[in-house]
């Protein structure tokens, strides 16, 4: 069934690789989130030491004897020690004129009002952190604004950075091995609610067209309702056709039997030979008739049906007992009678319908090339494969067609003036290849026709 | 013996009627379910015979009905639906066999008797003449105290002959009830069953007589 669907992709995988892909970008952004956040905090620490600095060279600022002093102390500039010895550069201004440090140092614009600013800027090479901070200083007769300038490069910084990058991009792909996990778990959790559905309908006989009445999830409601019209629809097709072919063969077979009922009755009244004679062949074409549309029907039935075996654990002894018992009235009427041997027991997997009609198929066939007074055999053996092994004392199987003798109506040579319709071996053998068995003719040594139907 | 037939081909009821009367039985015959109940509860049958279509119900539901009723009258079901999924639900309501349409009135003969072989009910149809006992359901056939059993075309050549003793009957029409029509078989045939009654009849007080060109007769002394 499956290799008449066509395939678009798979709703499994796509939904794995929406929720991985999330997942994925979810990482990355938490990945620049976290670092850009690490490194806000890390760069205001570095600013704050340098604010402390600054600060502390401006707080040793003097007005003595009208001029400015600054006897920074040594901690000013030891607090900024880091492990990768960055370099420190400082300069102080007494307004515009340059008291101590490096002359160079950018001096960026002191807002108004502002008593601190801090920049990130060039010097020398280096990307340096740097701050401004300015102090009035107010004396006698005097009153100045100095102003003190730290920089420092950022080697520590950036080695904090780099650790702190690095255990953000563990914790990220951490994250996203996790994510990628649970979308798997979610994927499969999802699927196989289908799965579960799929199932359950695969294992369904091919006769069963009931509704699914297993709950299902809210979203697949529509899908299950739609099945379950189908189904229903298919059922009442199916029930349709099949009152439609009982009805159409009472219509046929009822008149046929009146005609027959007639003739037969005719038959016991008129004595003229030719007139018995017309009769005569009158009820064989009716037998004929019928008992080809009868066969047409069973092949019909045995072709749907083989293709979704209704299987049943079966006694396949007791099924072939039940079939001699029903046949066995017709068989007296030619005295002919049934030798039936079973082993004890013959437990087989099938199709009890296509079963009894495969094996009544072939017992009818040894009936009719039966002559009067004689025996068919019938044995049912359960090893080496369970099999019903039936021989007659007739003419047995023209040799040189035997192997065409299951072919759709081919009948043998010596089938003249016996009704048949060429169907009885071909349902036979379908029946047994459909159950991983075979139809086996062969000829009797003694005479006589004998067919093994067995099945694997 | 007395037999219900529920059919409601017109035709096909009254040609089974006169040839089921030809071979000495009665027949009741019932169109519709209602017309059957109405039989079956006034008299007693020794088989009914059950079409399933019909105009007022389905056959089956007469079928249930009447074994729920705890009625065991044997029933053989005259089905024109030949599918084997059929049959089994009809054998699984009770029935004890059916035959499908069209179908052979020897056969349908060859059914009742087995079912009422099967049924094991005290037959009532024994016929008895002169020294000659003669139990056509059974196939038994005692001649002077002496039983032996009857094969299958013996016993209706016998039953044939017994119920119209004193008729000629023709060759021909012998062979026609003997044998299917699809046995090839000659007018010659006859004469070996003939020749085998005659042997089992040795000693009793029935006789078959051979009229030339004309036939065989069954006669008493």
């Amino acid at each position: 069934m499956s290799n008449s669907v066509r395939v678009s992709g798979s709703l499994r995988n796509r939904l794995a690789i929406t929720l991985i892909g999330g997942a994925a970008i979810l990482a990355i952004l938490l990945f620049f989130v976290v670092r850009a956040y690490a490194a806000q905090i890390a760069q205001k620490g570095q600013d704050s030491i340098l604010g402390a600095s600054a600060t502390s060279i401006l707080d040793a600022a003097v007005i003595r004897n009208g001029s400015v002093e600054v006897d920074f102390p040594y901690s000013a500039f030891s607090i900024l020690n880091t492990p990768s010895d960055d370099r420190v550069f400082y300069a102080i201004y007494r307004d515009d004129r340059l008291l101590s440090g490096y002359e160079l140092l950018p001096q960026p614009f002191l807002q108004n009002g502002a008593q601190q600013t801090f920049v990130t800027t060039k010097f020398r090479g280096a990307t340096v952190r740097l701050t401004r901070a300015s102090r009035v200083l107010v004396g006698e007769n005097l009153r100045t604004q100095v102003f003190v300038t730290v920089a420092q490069t950022q080697d520590a910084l950036s080695v904090t950075l780099n650790r702190i990058s690095r255990n953000v991009a563990l914790f990220g792909v951490g994250f996203f091995v996790l994510a990628a996990l649970l979308s798997f778990w979610a994927t499969s959790k999802t699927i196989d609610q289908l799965t579960r559905l799929t199932t359950s309908i695969t294992r369904r006989g091919p006769q069963d067209l009931t509704p699914v009445s297993k709950p299902v999830p809210a979203e697949m409601v529509p899908l299950v309702a739609s099945l379950n019209t189908l189904m229903d629809r298919l059922d009442q097709s199916l029930q349709r056709s099949e009152d439609f072919i009982a009805e159409a063969a009472h219509r046929v077979r009822t008149p046929l039997a009146t005609v027959r009922s007639y003739a037969e009755a005719t038959l016991q009244r008129v004595s003229k030979e030719e007139n018995r004679q017309a009769l005569r062949s009158m009820v064989r074409a009716i037998d004929e008739s019928s008992r080809a549309a009868g066969q047409l029907l069973d092949h019909a039935m045995i072709t749907f049906r083989a293709d979704h075996l209704d299987r049943q654990d079966i006694d396949f002894a007791d099924l072939v007992t039940d079939l001699v018992r029903g046949l066995t009235p017709i068989a007296e009427m030619k005295d002919v009678g049934f030798d039936l041997q079973c082993d004890d027991s013959v437990k087989v997997s099938g199709d009890p319908i296509l079963l009894q009609n495969a094996v009544r198929n072939v017992i009818d066939n040894a009936l009719k090339y039966s002559p009067s007074e004689s025996v068919i055999s019938i044995f049912v053996r359960a090893a080496p494969t369970a099999c019903v092994v039936i021989s007659d004392q007739g003419p047995g199987f023209p040799v040189d067609q035997i192997s065409q003798l299951t072919d759709r109506f081919t009948r043998g040579d010596n089938a003249m003036g016996i009704i048949g319709s060429g169907l009885g071996l071909t349902i036979a053998q379908d029946v047994a290849t459909a159950h991983g068995g075979a139809l086996h003719l062969t000829n009797l040594t003694k005479g006589g026709a004998c067919v093994t139907f067995s099945m694997s | 013996m007395k037999f219900l037939l529920i059919e409601d081909n017109i035709q096909l009821a009254h040609a089974i009627c006169s040839r089921m009367g030809f071979d000495g039985h009665v027949i009741d015959h019932a169109a519709t379910i209602r017309d059957a109940r109405a039989f079956s509860a006034t008299e007693d049958y020794d088989l009914i015979l059950l079409d399933i279509m019909l105009p007022d119900g389905d056959g089956r539901d007469f079928l249930k009905h009447h074994r729920e009723g705890k009625k065991d009258t044997p029933v053989i079901v005259l089905t024109a639906r030949s599918q084997v999924s059929d049959r089994i639900s009809i054998l699984d309501l009770g029935a004890d066999d059916y035959v499908t349409k069209p179908f052979d009135h020897a056969e349908l003969e060859a059914r009742v008797r087995a079912v009422l072989r099967r049924r094991g009910g005290v037959s009532q149809t024994v016929l008895r003449v002169g020294n000659v006992e003669f139990d056509p359901v059974a196939g038994t056939l005692v001649v002077d105290g002496t039983a032996l059993q009857l094969r299958n075309r013996e016993l209706r050549l016998l039953e044939l002959l017994i119920n119209a003793p004193g008729q000629i009957f023709a060759k021909q029409k012998l062979v026609d009830r003997l044998f299917s029509y699809d046995d090839d078989v000659s007018e010659n045939a006859v004469e070996v069953y003939i020749g085998r009654l005659r042997k089992h009849l040795k000693g009793s007080s029935l006789s078959i007589t051979t009229l030339r060109g004309l036939g065989y007769r069954l006669e008493h002394e």
